[in-house]
């Protein structure tokens, strides 16, 4: 008995538990410290690329502004982001290079095909139209659904779509929607997409719940965006 | 275990390997996730193999430093962690270098932690290793990865979009095949590319097959 038990082979002796746990713990450390320090090191130029990204959207949906300025739209108006005496929802402005206002950049979204589709779109009061958009997010189907970005025919009906308001400033005058391709007959009415119906129609839908709600409260300040030159 | 492969000679085999014999997707199938979902441009294949690469590398080389430090009850949770901080490292980088970038990719940067050619490198390797020839091995893995996924995503480019790069290479009149962007075309170039690796690979061994009948024929007489 005692020489069988005296062949088999030792079982390892187990790790003490301070052992793993302190290892573990001293990974967990250094990992911590490493993601904090490259957070740090990098937030300057994620927030750097953001407002570039944000500027150049905000420049491509509104034709001729060459400079874009924040503004928070309150209950008692419409103040420069820096002066707003509260909080409210930012509206970005675009300016030409004399300094002239060229009209609004407004975010919209809604659901597509695949995801929750995000857009920004630019707002001339001086034609009440829509006369840019441009998608900030989107997942649609590559190929199909992302001609919301790609068909220059589709892109060509926000040039000047029609979002005028109703003679009592409540809402839109005519309700934004996305028709059949080539079906188009006024002025607010969207060409839509054959293969992508979807998205075409969820980006006419989201324009018009947007124009409808926020265009409204915006009418009574355009001036104040034009004193703001 | 450790000190049984700690002194293997490097070799160009080393390196090698990841790339051909041992490449994780043509090969041994692993990292299908992102081999599928993000290989629907040239780009989009490139960054994701360029930051698989560098967090294979990175969390390899500290595996192999601490290799004698961590107990074997822990080993798999600690590699977790450590493959988790540098996908954190890579996510917050690429986000900083490139915004278009960083959306294309989406989702499949941080989930370049479940990839399990990089814990299977971890294990299997880095953890055997010294620091030097896991660095190698490690960068021929990724380079292997990387090329496969660029064999990936320059067909389906090529073939749905007819771009390369995003520039134009059949001109207006080629219809794109759609089909190639969406999941079932990763599929199916994959399979084309697996079947065109097994017929190489089977042709070599018949080669060298035949090259060792003669050679026996040739001592007998």
């Amino acid at each position: 008995m005692s020489s069988s038990a005296s062949v088999q082979p030792q079982k390892p002796k187990p790790t003490s538990s301070v052992k793993l746990i302190t290892t573990l713990g001293l990974i967990a450390l250094f990992s911590g410290l490493l993601v904090v320090s490259v957070f740090e090191f990098t937030k300057p130029y994620i927030a750097e690329n953001q407002r570039i990204a944000l500027e150049r959207a905000v420049l491509e949906v509104i034709p001729g502004a060459v400079e874009r300025r924040d503004f928070i739209l309150t209950d008692e108006g419409v103040f420069p982001k820096d002066q707003a005496p509260e909080s409210g929802s930012i509206i970005h402005a675009g300016f030409d290079e004399a300094g002239r206002f060229q009209g609004v950049a407004l975010e919209a979204s809604g659901r597509g095909y695949a995801d929750v589709i995000r857009v920004l779109y630019g707002y001339d009061p001086s034609c009440q139209c829509i006369v840019g958009m441009t998608v900030l997010e989107s997942r649609e189907t590559p190929g199909l659904g992302d001609k919301i970005e790609t068909d220059p025919l589709f892109v060509a009906n926000f040039e000047r779509l029609d979002a005028r308001l109703a003679a009592d400033g409540s809402g839109l005058a005519n309700r934004i929607r996305t028709v059949d391709p080539g079906a188009a007959e006024q002025p607010w009415e969207i060409d839509g997409i054959t293969g992508a119906t979807i998205s075409a129609e969820a980006i006419g839908n989201m324009l018009n719940r947007s124009a409808d709600s926020v265009l409204p409260e915006l009418a009574p300040h355009w001036a104040a965006f034009e004193q703001n030159n | 275990m450790a000190a049984k492969t700690d002194n293997n000679p490097i070799t160009m085999d080393t390196f090698l390997s990841g790339i051909w014999k041992e490449n994780p997707v043509f090969v041994m199938l692993l990292g299908m996730c992102p081999v599928l979902a993000v290989t629907n441009s040239v780009a989009n294949a490139l960054a994701m193999g360029l930051a698989t690469t560098f967090v294979l590398l990175c969390s390899n080389a500290l595996i192999s430093l601490l290799r004698h430090h961590i107990p074997k009850e822990v080993r798999i949770a600690a590699y977790i962690v450590i493959i988790a901080t540098f996908v954190t490292v890579v996510d917050y980088l690429i986000h900083a270098i490139s915004l278009e970038v960083y959306n294309a990719l989406g989702a499949f940067i941080q989930l370049i932690v479940v990839n399990c050619m990089i814990l299977g490198r971890a294990e299997a390797f880095a953890s055997r290793h010294r620091l030097s020839s896991t660095l190698i091995n490690g960068l021929g893995m990724g380079v292997g990865f990387t090329i496969a996924l660029l064999c990936l995503g320059s067909v389906r480019e090529l073939l749905g979009a007819g771009t390369l790069l995003g520039f134009p290479i059949f001109g207006e009149a080629f219809e794109p095949w759609v089909i190639m962007l969406l999941p079932p075309g990763g599929f199916f170039v994959l399979g084309a590319w697996l079947l065109l690796f097994a017929w190489v690979k089977e042709r070599q061994i018949k080669r060298s097959a035949a090259a060792s009948v003669g050679e026996a024929a040739v001592n007998a007489r």
